[in-house]
C-alpha cells in the first residue's frame, strides 16, 4: 500500500498526461516519464464493456504503484452515464488525488460530483475534503458558464478546455492559428482567473506535426495557461522548455523580489529596477517566476 | 462468493492477463499459462488463490493466461471475472474490503 499525501491545490501542473486506465502496460509506469501530473482516463479511452474492469485495474494501480511526485488525477464518465458514481467510489477509496470531471456544463455538475465525493470520502474512511477536483469544459454552454464552474467548489484547482467535442459543437475543425477556439480560451482563462483557479489547454493530436505542437504550446503560454493535457510522454519536454523562464527573466524578477522587499521595508512604494517602474502590482507575477524557475531547476536564491 | 456462470476479464497484451472463471465441482480447479512460468509461475499461482481466497471463492475453473502481468493486475483481472461472474461488477463494490 502507497500512501500518499495529502494533495496540494495549487501546484505546478505544466502537463498532464492521459492514459488509458485499463491497459497495465501504461498505467504501471506513468511516472518515469517526468509529467507533473497523469490523467488516468475511465472515459472516453475505456470500451463501454470494460468500464468495470478498468476500476479493478485502476484501484490496484492506486494503491501498489508509488508514482512518486507525479500527481494522480481520473477522468471519469459523464453525468449522463450510468458509471460516474461508481467511478468516483473508486477514486476516493484508492487515493487518487484529484477527480476530472467530463463534460462539465454547470455549477451544479460541480456540486453533485462534489456530494458524491464526500459520501465517499465518509464511506472510506478518507478524510473529508481531501479529494480536488477539476472541469472538463466541452460544450459552448461549459464555456458559457466557465466562471460559476470555476468558483463552484473549494476543491476546484483548474478547469481545462477540451477541444475534439467543442469544436464539433462549434462545427469547426482544428486551425492552425488557433483561430478555431481563440475565444472559448480566452473566456475560460478569464473565468479561471477570476476564480483563483487553474487552467489548462486541450489535447494536440498530431504527434507527426512537431511544429504546429510547438506553435501551439507558444501559444498557450502567451496566453497565460498555466499547462497543456498531454497524449504521448514525448510531448512533456517541450511543454516544460516552452513553460520554463528564460534566465533574463529569472534575474529580472530576482532583482524586482530583493528591491520590493528592500523598498517596501525603507517606506517606499514605486521605485525603478534598470530603468523601470517598480510597484507592488509586478511582485506576484515576479514571485510565481521564481517559483516556477525553482521547480524548473533554474533557481535556488531565498526568494523562492 | 460463488462463479454463478463464465466470466472473462483481461486480455493477451503484455503486462496483462486474460482470467477466466467458470462453475465446477469440488475446490479450486486452477491452469496456469505464463510468458513468465520459470520464473513468476509459482507466485502467479499464489497471487490468484490468494485473491479467489479474500473473495471467499470456494470452488470453480479458473484458467490464467498471463503475459507478464504484475500482482496487482494479476489481482484485477481476477477479481473482475469473478464479480463478472456474478452479474455484481458495475457497482458497489467493496473497495478496501474483499477488494484490496
Amino acid at each position: 500500500m502507497i500512501p500518499r499525501p495529502r494533495p496540494e491545490r495549487f501546484r505546478l501542473r505544466r502537463t498532464m498526461m492521459f492514459m488509458n486506465a485499463q491497459k497495465p502496460g501504461l498505467i504501471k509506469d506513468a511516472y518515469i516519464y517526468g509529467c507533473d501530473s497523469i490523467m488516468l482516463d475511465l472515459e472516453d479511452a475505456v470500451a463501454e464493456n470494460q468500464k468495470d474492469a478498468a476500476r479493478f485495474s485502476l484501484y490496484h494501480a492506486l494503491k501498489t504503484i508509488d508514482y512518486g511526485d507525479t500527481e494522480v488525477i481520473v477522468r471519469i464518465n459523464g453525468l449522463d452515464t450510468p458509471h460516474w458514481q461508481e467511478d468516483i467510489r473508486v477514486c476516493v477509496a484508492g487515493g487518487a488525488d484529484g477527480i476530472r470531471i467530463a463534460k462539465c456544463e454547470s455549477a451544479n455538475d460541480v456540486h453533485t460530483v462534489e456530494k458524491a465525493v464526500e459520501e465517499a470520502e465518509k464511506e472510506f474512511g478518507v478524510e473529508v475534503g481531501r479529494t480536488l477536483l477539476m472541469a472538463a469544459l466541452e460544450s459552448p454552454k461549459g464555456i458559457l458558464n466557465a466562471y460559476e464552474i470555476c468558483s463552484a467548489s473549494e476543491r476546484m484547482f483548474g478547469v481545462a478546455i477540451s477541444g475534439g467535442d467543442f469544436r464539433k459543437c462549434m462545427q469547426t475543425s482544428f486551425q492552425r492559428d488557433g483561430v478555431d477556439m481563440m475565444v472559448a480560451r480566452g473566456q475560460m482563462l478569464i473565468a479561471a482567473r477570476a476564480a483563483g483557479i487553474q487552467c489548462f489547454d486541450t489535447v494536440f493530436t498530431n504527434l507527426d506535426d512537431n511544429e504546429g505542437f510547438e506553435a501551439e504550446v507558444r501559444q498557450n503560454k502567451a496566453m497565460g495557461f498555466d499547462g497543456k493535457s498531454l497524449i504521448n510522454p514525448k510531448q512533456i519536454r517541450l511543454v516544460h522548455e516552452i513553460f520554463a523562464p528564460t534566465e533574463k527573466e529569472v534575474i529580472q524578477a530576482e532583482k524586482i523580489v530583493r528591491a520590493y522587499r528592500e523598498q517596501s521595508a525603507a517606506g517606499v512604494g514605486v521605485f525603478t529596477v534598470d530603468g523601470k517602474m517598480i510597484d507592488i502590482a509586478f511582485i506576484p507575477g515576479a514571485e510565481r517566476t521564481l517559483k516556477l524557475a525553482k521547480a524548473c531547476g533554474m533557481y535556488e536564491g531565498e526568494f523562492a | 462468493m460463488e462463479i454463478k456462470k463464465a466470466a472473462m476479464a483481461g486480455t493477451l497484451e503484455s503486462s496483462d492477463a486474460q482470467v477466466t472463471v467458470e462453475p465446477g465441482g469440488e475446490g479450486i480447479e486452477l491452469s496456469l499459462q505464463s510468458s513468465v512460468m520459470n520464473q513468476y509461475g509459482r507466485q502467479i499461482k499464489e497471487t490468484v488463490l490468494e485473491t479467489l481466497e479474500r473473495l471467499d471463492v470456494k470452488s470453480g475453473r479458473v484458467t490464467v493466461v498471463d503475459k507478464g502481468a504484475l500482482d496487482c493486475t494479476l489481482k484485477a483481472r481476477v477479481e473482475c471475472a469473478v464479480f463478472r461472474s456474478c452479474d455484481e461488477s458495475q457497482a458497489n463494490i467493496p473497495w478496501g474490503g474483499a477488494i484490496r
